[in-house]
């Protein structure tokens, strides 16, 4: 286990602030949660807590954002992709601003709060808007990276963080390129797996490969831009793909994926891993998450009754 | 539009325009907003009309622009908040020099840079795309902040109508402007009191709007300006000038639909288009406006 995406996420934040005198970071009553207090704490003339009030938080981050400086916007995924919808699209999307959204607690890692404040549709949302990115690290290490990369663009980039500490994925160190990483080579099954379900997908690669099947595993933090190339090569080998997220299958990770892919000639068996359009409920992380679909177990016999077919 | 007011206009680096001069500056440019609306057949008469004179003032006697340089990182700013008012600032931009005036009847037409609503992307001089109601304010508290971190001194000034007061947006701006209190940040109101739908006492009504501003904790402008009297338009500047409390807030009596006597304070003149008969009828009263106006100076 890493330290968990947020604390990681704060700390680069405020190591990144002492060089960096452009960055502001705005929170919505959440910089404890966030994590983003930490930046608040080193320079607190250039943190604005703006209350419980995202709308007008990216409004402001808008704002600063035409002057030249680097705002990164912080508060839950949920409340983000739907509270300040309608300021992300038509003034950071539409104008091109360079703000960091940076949605935390995302999937279902605000397990015990419930449904509502576990978020299955941001990454639909934010995706379906042109001139943004959409990156969902896989572990602590990529979130760092995401933020170094986002803050770095000259346009919005989501970056959907999670809240707890989840296993470190490897990743090879070129995140900027926004490849995919190959987790583990295989000629049967393609699992393309998007942030912190690039571990599960791993474990499905070790109980697959006891049954003598042989998955590739990639791990795929773009959901925009989307890695066509590296998933076409895969899936052109193996002819099956079952793609893994922690979110709705409608619109999201999955629905990225076949939409790239149906822009080439490949054709190929399909299975979607995902919350599968319901609303999910209270529990601790690890249960919900396998309750809803997201084990190893589960992303295993997925494939394997793909092969089946 | 006379050659008084011509030759003032080319000179305005060197010599603001007087009260008198932007009174017959803002009656020429009413009449350019209405041909052109009339023309297209399609954009908002009533709070562009109703924000004539205001942004007559804040373009040709107030702020700090350079045309030549849109961009220009101290340059004062203007968010539009009721963005809808589009052919309102194209018309202000055009003829203060951010772009040829013969971009103006293209205001709409596919392919222009003059889209229906403002889009600081196409526009030389639109300091923020607006459209959707109620973002102005926070937008123009973030602008506001980076003066100050950035160590700038510019004005940025936010004239929205009651469609943003009605969005919570709004409020949550005004809430958090109360908290950072951003420097020389100014919120203009353009009161005509009529929205798309009807009266905004009947929609959502907004009494005592300056009171609610006070309780905010806001500086709030000792009285109600007239937003079409010109020399009470510069007095609210200086009232503006008078300390260095932020942010602050000034309200302006309007008319939706000034000019034409018959659209006045009607809300079928939000953004209908303006048919044959009515430009007929109308249009002599808005020349006859220009004639009063230019023959003072």
């Amino acid at each position: 286990m890493s330290i968990a995406m947020r604390e990681a996420f704060g700390k680069k934040l405020a190591e990144l602030g002492k060089d960096n005198r452009d960055i502001v970071v705005l929170d919505a009553d959440v910089s404890s949660s966030t994590k983003s207090g930490l930046f608040g704490k080193e320079f607190p003339a250039r943190f604005f807590n703006v209350g419980v009030a995202e709308a007008n938080m990216v409004g402001v981050a808008a704002g600063l954002a035409t002057a030249g400086l680097r705002p990164v916007v912080n508060a839950f995924a949920i409340f983000l992709a739907l509270k300040g919808t309608d300021q992300i699209r038509n003034v950071l999307c539409y104008n091109s601003l360079p703000v960091v959204i940076a949605g935390a607690y995302g999937g279902l890692s605000d397990s015990y709060d419930g449904a509502s404040h576990q978020s299955i549709t941001d990454i639909a949302i934010m995706r379906a808007m042109p001139n943004m990115e959409v990156i969902v690290p896989a572990d602590s290490n990529q979130a760092q990276m995401a933020l170094e990369y986002a803050l770095e663009q000259n346009h919005p980039v989501y970056v959907r963080l999670n809240r707890n500490p989840m296993p470190e994925v490897p990743s090879d160190g070129n995140f900027s390129s926004k490849k995919a990483v190959v987790l583990r080579e295989g000629s049967d099954v393609t699992i393309a797996a998007n942030g912190i379900t690039a571990s599960m997908a791993l474990e499905a690669g070790a109980i697959l490969a006891a049954k003598g099947i042989e998955a590739e595993i990639l791990s795929m933090a773009f959901v925009k831009p989307f890695d066509t190339e590296s998933l076409a090569a895969s899936v052109k080998k193996t002819g099956n793909l079952v793609t893994v997220e922690e979110h709705n299958i409608i619109g999201g990770f999955g629905s990225a994926a076949l939409e790239a892919l149906a822009a080439t000639d490949l054709s190929f068996a399909y299975k979607a891993v995902g919350i599968e359009d319901t609303f999910t409920e209270t529990g601790a992380y690890d249960e919900l998450l396998a309750a809803y679909g997201l084990s190893g177990e589960n992303i295993a016999e997925k494939a394997e009754k793909l092969l089946k077919k | 539009m006379n050659k008084v007011l011509q030759e003032k206009i080319s000179n305005i680096d060197k010599e603001k325009l007087s009260r008198e001069e932007l009174s017959a500056l803002a009656a020429n440019l009413r009449l350019t907003m209405f041909d052109i609306l009339q023309s297209r057949q399609t954009g908002h008469w009533g709070g562009a009309s109703s924000s004539t004179e205001i942004t007559t003032a804040l373009y040709f006697n107030r702020m700090n622009i350079r045309p030549e340089d849109p961009a220009w990182a101290e340059r004062d700013r203007l968010i539009l908040s009721k963005g809808h008012a589009s052919v309102n600032l194209y018309t202000m931009l055009a003829t203060r020099g951010f772009f040829d005036t013969a971009d103006l009847p293209s205001f709409r037409v596919l392919g222009s840079h003059l889209q229906g609503h403002p889009s600081m992307k196409k526009t030389p001089g639109v300091d923020m795309s607006t459209g959707a109601l109620g973002h102005g304010l926070s937008i123009g508290v973030g602008m506001a902040l980076a003066s100050t971190l950035q160590g700038n001194d510019y004005f940025t000034y936010v004239l929205s109508g009651e469609g943003c007061l009605n969005e919570g947006q709004t409020w949550e701006a005004v809430m958090s402007a109360a908290k950072f209190r951003p420097k020389k940040l100014v919120y203009m109101i353009d009161y005509n009191k009529v929205q798309l739908d009807g009266t905004s006492n009947e929609i959502m009504p907004l009494d005592p709007l300056a009171d609610k501003f006070k309780d905010f904790g806001w500086n709030v402008a000792p009285k109600t300006y007239d937003g079409h009297d010109m020399q009470e338009i510069l007095d609210s500047f200086d009232w503006i000038d008078s300390d260095d409390v932020w942010p602050k807030l000034v309200v302006y009596n309007t008319v939706k639909g000034k000019g034409v006597s018959f659209m006045e304070g009607l809300n079928k003149w939000h953004g209908s288009p303006i048919d044959a008969d009515s430009y007929a009828q109308g249009r002599p009263e808005l020349v006859a406006d220009i004639e009063r106006k230019e023959a003072v100076l």
